[in-house]
């Protein structure tokens, strides 16, 4: 089990490294220069090497990396060049606060219903009631977020009011204050997950069902509904928990998408904010940061799989 | 396959001639069958049937659109749909339907194209390093899986975002890289994936007694890559490439939508959809409603031909 967490580590360690030297060659070495690229074609030659020497550009490459890599362990992510000027930090840090209660909310809604959607098909492989989940998620899967998103808001939101069609909170406004801006880029969110998880669960389910315990528990005379969910379902459901870790990273995808359709304070519209200012040290935080999120999921999950399961088998 | 003419090393002479022969008539009835087999299952037929259709307007589309992309020759620019404009006009006057079916080609260059870059750049690096094994699959892999680890979506959006642009006056290569900036991300995102899925079915497939018999032969490494290994990889590629196909679909709108991705006034099913929403809904809702039903409509197709090719895999094995 040591040997498992040890190579997990190694893992989170090398991808973070490895993320930090792709988001650095991405910036550095395609084409064009980074102070233009920030300043944009109209800069005149002195901001040029004023922002050139803030970043530290001319310097020579290895060392840039170094000192980029060590501002984000020592806590200096520099400032933001979209005015007004801001310690990076502090910006994404009350962003991602934003975009971490809409993720919880949307997991709240996706994992529960995707699991029971998940569950009911596979007990009923091929009968009607799985192809008619199998073609609901298909074509929910079928549905980019930005379409669902733009449908929730000019149809559900506009056409009913119950909900407002904008998501433009202030970006420290309390969670319960927030709640009701949240309720339909949740609901968006939730279409990109479930499909997936509903997918997995039920390959999951059918998978147990054909092990051999489940004859002899059925033979034995345990009642059949029993056998399901003291034995089928908890041996089904603990790869679940691994589902759901991999999907964050289907989860962040879908939140730029999703924040941007509703206007939504959160990390993902920040990126685009970034990408559209040409705000490279904030896009290249943002990458950092969200990277370093997901790989926290999936050694969280690691966990939670080893302590739900004391026999698996680990290399 | 397509390199069925090439002189076999192994042999030569009119007998092999016949030998190619014959490979190219087995080969070119094993397509049948599996196209007999696509459209036995009425779920896959009707998917590669939205996938054909789609794929003519991209090939087709200037004859077929009744107007040009950016002509604004509605005379009164924001209409409804009427016999002249059947699917209405945009904010600028623009016909919907020519957009929309104008917009088709570059979703196919785009995810299409991007989507066979990456599945032959990710072969050649899956058979190698599958067959190699060693360090050199050792590093590949840990890389690969490092890169899997990051959305997709996000190394798309800061390549793309970063090279917008950074150039003033860009030279004649860098020119072709930024026009072709994003076919270029979605091969370069994809690769690994295709590159992890070959490299594992190389390693079940080195192992088989021919694939030993052409390494003792004396074949080159090439030779026992494309013609011995390939061969059987051919399945499961061809499952994944129709899997990212829709991936890449679904990326490339998004990328629009974002607008990283095409630039106006470029008819792109993403750009049109952002273009027309916010206060322009309102103006004309039918201007987001067709691009958005296209880009839906298209992945659906994919999505059910893709399941339909999975199928037939899973049966044959």
């Amino acid at each position: 089990m040591w040997r498992f967490l040890t190579r997990r580590l190694i893992f989170f360690v090398v991808t973070l490294l490895f993320t930090s030297l792709l988001i650095f060659t991405l910036t550095n070495v395609l084409p064009g220069d980074v102070a233009r690229t920030i300043l944009g074609r109209n800069a005149s030659e002195a901001q040029l090497v004023e922002v050139r020497e803030e970043l530290g550009l001319d310097q020579p490459l290895p060392l840039q990396y170094l000192n980029w890599v060590g501002g984000y362990l020592t806590g200096d992510w520099g400032m933001t060049f979209t005015s007004p000027r801001q310690p990076i930090r502090e910006v994404i840090g009350r962003r991602l606060a934003n975009t971490a209660r809409l993720a919880l909310l949307t997991l709240l809604i996706a994992v529960p219903l995707s699991v029971t959607l998940g569950v009911i098909a596979g007990l009923n492989e091929g009968k009607p009631l799985d192809n008619i989940i199998s073609i609901l998620s298909l074509s929910v899967v079928s549905l980019p977020e930005f379409v669902t998103g733009l449908f929730l808001i000019n149809v559900v939101a506009l056409g009913t009011g119950l909900f407002p069609p904008s998501s433009a909170v202030r970006v420290d406004t309390p969670f319960f204050e927030a709640l009701p801006a949240l309720w339909l880029p949740a609901v968006t969110a939730t279409l990109v997950l479930i499909a997936y998880i509903v997918r997995l669960v039920r390959a999951g389910i059918i998978e147990e069902l054909k092990k051999d315990y489940v004859n002899t528990a059925v033979l034995k005379g345990i009642p059949y509904p029993t056998v399901i969910v003291r034995h089928v379902l908890r041996n089904a459901l603990i790869p679940t928990i691994t589902v759901i870790a991999t999907s964050t990273g289907w989860l962040v995808s879908g939140l730029v998408v999703v924040e941007t359709v509703f206007n939504y304070p959160g990390l993902g519209r920040l990126l685009i904010f970034g990408i559209d200012n040409r705000d490279l040290p904030l896009v290249q935080a943002i990458v950092m940061v969200t990277v370093f999120v997901i790989l926290v999921a999936n050694v969280l999950a690691d966990l939670a799989y080893i302590a739900l399961n004391p026999r698996i088998e680990l290399t | 396959m397509a390199n069925a003419n090439s002189p076999l090393k192994s042999a030569s002479g009119p007998a092999a001639q016949a030998d190619w022969q014959v490979v190219v008539r087995r080969r070119l009835r094993a397509i049948a069958r599996f196209i007999r087999q696509l459209f036995a299952q009425p779920s896959a037929a009707i998917g590669t049937l939205i996938v054909i259709f789609f794929l003519i307007l991209a090939l087709f589309g200037s004859a077929i659109a009744p107007y040009g992309e950016n002509d604004q020759s509605h005379p009164t620019a924001v209409a409804p749909g009427t016999a002249d404009y059947p699917l209405g006009t945009d904010f600028l006057g623009r016909d919907i339907l020519s957009r929309v079916i104008l917009g088709t080609s570059s979703i196919f260059v785009n995810a299409g194209l991007g989507t066979l870059v990456a599945v032959g750049i990710g072969t050649a690096v899956g058979l190698l390093i599958g067959y190699q094994g060693g360090w050199l699959d050792e590093v590949v892999s840990r890389l690969i899986d490092a890169f899997l680890a990051l959305p997709a979506l996000l190394i798309a959006l800061v390549a793309l975002g970063v090279v917008r642009g950074a150039v003033i006056d860009p030279t004649p290569t860098q020119r072709f890289l930024l026009d072709n900036s994003v076919l270029l991300v979605i091969a370069a995102v994809y690769a690994p994936i295709v590159a992890r899925v070959v490299r594992g079915s190389t390693l079940e497939i080195k192992t088989l007694e021919f694939v030993q018999a052409a390494r003792i032969r004396g074949e080159t490494v090439p030779y026992i890559l494309f013609r011995e290994i390939f061969p059987s990889v051919v399945p499961a590629l061809v499952v994944e490439a129709s899997l990212r196909f829709s991936y890449a679909i679904f990326l490339v709108a998004a990328l629009g939508f974002l607008g990283v991705g095409a630039r106006p006034p470029t008819p792109d099913w993403g750009l049109m959809v952002s273009e027309s929403s916010g206060g322009r809904f309102q103006l004309a809702p039918w201007a987001l409603t067709y691009p958005a039903i296209a880009i839906s409509l298209l992945v659906i197709g994919v999505n059910l031909m893709s399941d339909g090719i999975k199928n037939i895999v899973q049966k044959s094995e």
